[in-house]
């Protein structure tokens, strides 16, 4: 058993729920208890869909156990066939009825429906959401494919030279973080690379379409968590490359372009000529000099992390101190990434665990998912989310994808916005003795993170719980003077600058924290 | 259109005969009940034995994370508990250990049964008791079942406090008669009924749930109960069993309800006529004049409720009687005709009830129907509004304090705002 608070990543059947949602023309038949409909708010609330996800649960009950629940299923099947007229169908059991062991896949068969029928197996005990949606598109791939593959051993033929190459998108689902905006923005880069999308999948793909995925010359896999072993599966019987790099970044979708590029045989000079991202010049711009070595915290998806901490190395000229993912299956790449920033990944799906590293850190800057957006407002750490688990403001009216040009310039902004402004920064120093600025005063551009939006999911009764910084030291008092001193120091900066002072005393065994310490300590600490 | 099935009736709903649906249902499962009930008993904490889904379910239903650290959490089964039941029980004993080190301050824990936790078995009872054993009295350890597989939404809380009954002390015998008020209430709406009962001279008067857990009232042959919320079948029967007895009333939503609510303890505890009239004049008044505001908006439109939290009956008793509403059809996932007879005498004739789900017939009934307002849980809530169905979120009726007279007008708004908001908008 494992003690958790909150959770990361859904059971697997969700992730399934995420392909199936993410959809056309199927239907998921779940075997579960009353109660695992709670998700289909999840796609309903959270992204606001406007139908239900296509979900047939068999809302089975302790009365049934042992006697017909085998029975509630092949109905609940076939009456869900009847009704929505699907053209495939997943079938699978959610945790509990896992356990009553009635085989889904086996009873509907039995039901000898006219469509493709697919069966799940995703051990709930063991696995997770990213792990369920990954398993659940690969086996809808090599289902519904897997008829139309060439002959093993047989080689592609060439392409024809009259048509633009053609690329599959692989990887967005329901629920995904900007999943929505990324696809329309990758696919406007390609098209200006003379490269056409055959079907992205599973977003907006029907079952007819998952059946042509072999048709085009390669894959473009966007989300490695989502469509990997998909991606594999389709090289090894369609022979069709797939591209290794994510493209959420200035320098990732350059690599990504000339990685397209070589794939499909086509110019990408205009392309990178014109590269029209305003990120290169903001961040050379005299007001971003502030940004220089700011301490950031990463933490989410395996594939947000390692991009996220490309951009604020490289392009934003941050100093990643921490680096952790809650996908275990890609643990190695988050290391390795990790090591080059001369950090040790933070491998784990406990939030308290990454609660204690960044109070142990105390960073600047927190990138991370809900969980870090709510441990930040704990500690008083500025923060941005980058990667699900997702909330309902992520998923903005507005256009914002996090890949490719417009991607980038969009993360710029969700980087830097948490931060204090340059400007803004030297001002605040600069009249800090002015009657105008005050602790209680928020900086101008932060002005609704003082009252964060309501979700509407959150209990209206709902009291969020107010925190004070904490302190590090126990036992070390602060003298009057010390105390006065500290009040000069501008309110953006005084939080961390007691925690470090009373470190500094800590470490040296002081009781007393005087002028001069504050001093030592500022001297020490300062970069 | 009258859906197949289902007989009108000419006189009353009490002897209404009532449409009884087996198939997929949309409610939440009886664990969500802690989120309010971990509020409202101040130094208890809820341990869920069950799933990631449970846990995830926790989280998303709660909206992700109001709580920096809430007092309650999921022990996670995994493969290696699947294997051995032996193995399961030291593995809740040591989480449990991990917990009460952590969160020290904790009077109560609830060891929380779920579905898988049913299923295979796993004996919550002898776990609580074995705990108990290490624990108390610093902590005192209970479980209860939230699964969804026995109970759904607002029956975690029926579980839960017929759970406290057994721990409530005995009242001595010869004890004068007390009032017990049943079923978890906002503190503010809590005092209010508080200020009420003594104005009336009506007391001494205790609450079930208690804000703290070490204040749980006394209960004997002397008490005398009223049920503040319409879902507590199993703790009427614990609290029967232990020599109490229940006051038959409507539930308090709106003036009349309110009313007839108070009436039935006043009755009980011999308050005369006038004196009842002048303590309730002023909440009444109030309470009357409040709903006015929102009469022309509510009246004559239609209103559909899908099954949730079983305080559909009673509502729609108050907005058909209070406000003129006209009811298109109330479902509820269960139907206690002995909790609810004051209610059902009280629905218009020909009332369409419906108890249990099956979602999708119930969806093209909603349709044929149009109603003006569809009241249903989180799920349903914006596919019906694109399908130009206005809607009510169901849960926000179990989560907004909405009882009594001061709340009378807070409920109205409730329903009358998502019409107004459909009024207004030109999108």
């Amino acid at each position: 058993m494992q003690l958790t608070v909150w959770t990361y990543e859904g059971p697997p059947h969700v992730g399934a729920m995420r392909i199936a949602t993410a959809m056309e023309g199927i239907h998921y038949v779940l075997h579960a208890p009353q109660g695992d409909t709670y998700a289909d708010l999840l796609f309903t609330m959270i992204e606001r869909r406007d139908k239900r996800p296509p979900v047939t649960y068999t809302t089975f009950e302790a009365r049934d156990l042992g006697t017909d629940t085998a029975e509630i299923f092949k109905n609940a099947a076939r009456e869900a066939y009847e009704r929505f007229q699907p053209q495939a169908m997943l079938v699978g059991a959610s945790c509990t009825a896992e356990l009553i062991q009635d085989d889904p896949g086996g009873l509907a068969k039995a039901l000898a429906l006219p469509i493709p029928v697919v069966p799940l197996e995703l051990p709930s005990y063991q696995r997770k959401e990213n792990w369920g949606a990954s398993e659940t598109f690969y086996h809808l791939v090599r289902a519904l494919a897997g008829p139309h593959a060439p002959a093993p051993g047989s080689e592609r033929p060439p392409r024809d030279a009259g048509r633009r190459p053609r690329c599959n998108l692989l990887g967005p689902t329901a629920l995904g973080f900007r999943h929505r905006d990324d696809v329309a923005e990758i696919t406007r880069l390609l098209d200006r690379l003379g490269i056409d999308v055959a079907v992205t999948a599973p977003l907006g793909a029907t079952p007819a379409d998952i059946a042509r995925l072999g048709e085009a010359d390669f894959n473009v896999v966007l989300y490695p968590e989502i469509a990997q072993t998909a991606a594999g599966w389709l090289t090894r019987t369609f022979r069709q490359p797939a591209t290794k790099t994510v493209p959420i970044g200035f320098g990732a979708t350059i690599d990504f372009v000339k990685e397209v590029a070589e794939i499909a045989g086509v110019d990408p000079t205009a392309v990178l000529a014109g590269a029209p991202s305003r990120l290169p010049w903001y961040s050379r711009s005299v007001d971003s000099t502030y940004l220089t070595g700011k301490r950031v915290f990463i933490f989410g998806d395996a594939t947000h992390v390692v991009a996220a901490a490309r951009i604020a190395d490289k392009e934003l000229g941050f100093k990643v101190v921490g680096l952790g993912t809650y996908s275990r299956e890609f643990a190695r790449d988050v290391r390795a990434a990790a090591e080059h920033y001369g950090v040790e990944a933070l491998i784990t799906d406990d939030y308290l665990e990454v609660e204690e590293k960044v109070a142990e850190l105390h960073p600047e800057l927190v990138l991370g998912t809900q969980m870090e957006r709510h441990i930040a407002k704990r500690l008083r750490v500025p923060c941005a989310v980058i990667s699900a688990p997702v909330h309902v403001q992520d998923f903005p009216a507005r256009y914002s994808p996090q890949m490719g040009f417009e991607g980038a310039n969009v993360i710029f902004d969700t980087f830097v916005h948490p931060l204090m402004m340059g400007l803004e920064e030297h001002l605040l120093g600069m009249f800090r003795g002015d009657f105008e600025f005050h602790d209680e005063v928020q900086p101008s551009h932060l002005g609704h993170g003082a009252a964060p939006a309501q979700d509407p999911t959150q209990i209206k009764e709902a009291e969020v719980e107010k925190t004070e910084i904490v302190s590090v030291a126990q036992g070390v008092t602060w003298a009057a003077e010390a105390e006065q001193e500290l009040r000069k120091i501008p309110f953006f900066v005084r939080g961390k600058a007691r925690r470090n002072t009373e470190r500094f005393a800590e470490e040296r065994g002081l009781a007393t924290i005087t002028v001069e310490t504050l001093y030592d300590a500022k001297a020490h600490f300062g970069r | 259109m009258n859906p197949a099935g289902v007989a009108r009736v000419t006189t009353g709903c009490s002897e209404a005969p009532v449409l009884r649906e087996r198939g997929q249902r949309e409610v939440f499962c009886g664990l969500t009940g802690i989120i309010w009930l971990h509020r409202k008993i101040q130094d208890a904490f809820f341990l869920i034995v069950g799933s990631r889904t449970c846990a995830h379910l926790m989280q998303s239903a709660a909206g992700v994370m109001i709580f920096a650290e809430p007092r309650f959490a999921t022990a996670v089964i995994e493969e290696r508990d699947l294997a051995g039941m032996a193995d399961a029980n030291e593995e809740l004993d040591r989480v449990v250990t991990q917990l009460l080190a952590r969160r020290p301050e904790i009077k109560l824990l609830f060891l929380v049964g779920s579905c898988p936790s049913e299923v295979i078995k796993l004996d919550l009872s002898r776990a609580a008791g074995r705990l108990n054993e290490k624990f108390a009295p610093t902590t005192r350890i209970l479980n209860y079942s939230g699964s969804g597989i026995e109970t759904t939404f607002t029956q975690g809380e029926d579980a839960c406090l017929a759970a406290l009954v057994p721990e409530m002390p005995e009242a001595p015998a010869g004890a004068p008669a007390s009032l017990l008020v049943v079923g978890s209430l906002a503190d503010v709406v809590e005092d209010q009924f508080r200020r009420l009962f003594d104005d009336l001279g009506i007391g001494p008067v205790g609450f079930l749930p208690p804000r703290s857990s070490t204040e749980l009232p006394a209960v004997g042959p002397n008490t005398r109960f009223l049920m503040a919320q319409p879902y507590l079948a199993e703790t009427r029967r614990v609290l029967e069993k232990r020599g109490a007895q229940a006051l038959q009333a409507p539930y308090p939503f709106g003036a009349e309800g309110t009313t007839a609510w108070l009436k039935a303890a006043a009755d009980c505890f011999g308050v005369d006529e006038s004196r009842f009239t002048a303590v309730t004049a002023l909440g009444r008044e109030r309470a009357k004049r409040a709903l006015s505001h929102y009469q022309q908006q509510l009246a004559g439109k239609s209103i559909f409720f899908f099954p949730d939290s079983q305080l559909e009956i009673p509502l729609a008793r108050f907005l058909s009687r209070e406000l003129s509403m006209r009811i298109a059809e109330i479902g509820t996932p269960y139907l206690h005709r002995q909790n609810l007879a004051a209610e059902l005498d009280l629905l218009p004739d020909g009332t369409v009830l419906s108890e249990g789900q099956d979602v999708d017939r119930q969806l093209d009934r909603a349709r044929a129907a149009r109603p003006d307002l569809t009241v249903c849980g989180l799920g349903l809530a914006n596919p019906l509004e694109a399908e130009g169905l206005t809607t009510k979120w169901a849960i926000e009726l179990v989560f907004t304090p909405i009882q009594g007279y001061e709340q009378a007008g807070d409920l109205a708004e409730l329903f009358a705002r998502p019409l107004n908001r459909a009024a207004r908008l030109e999108v």
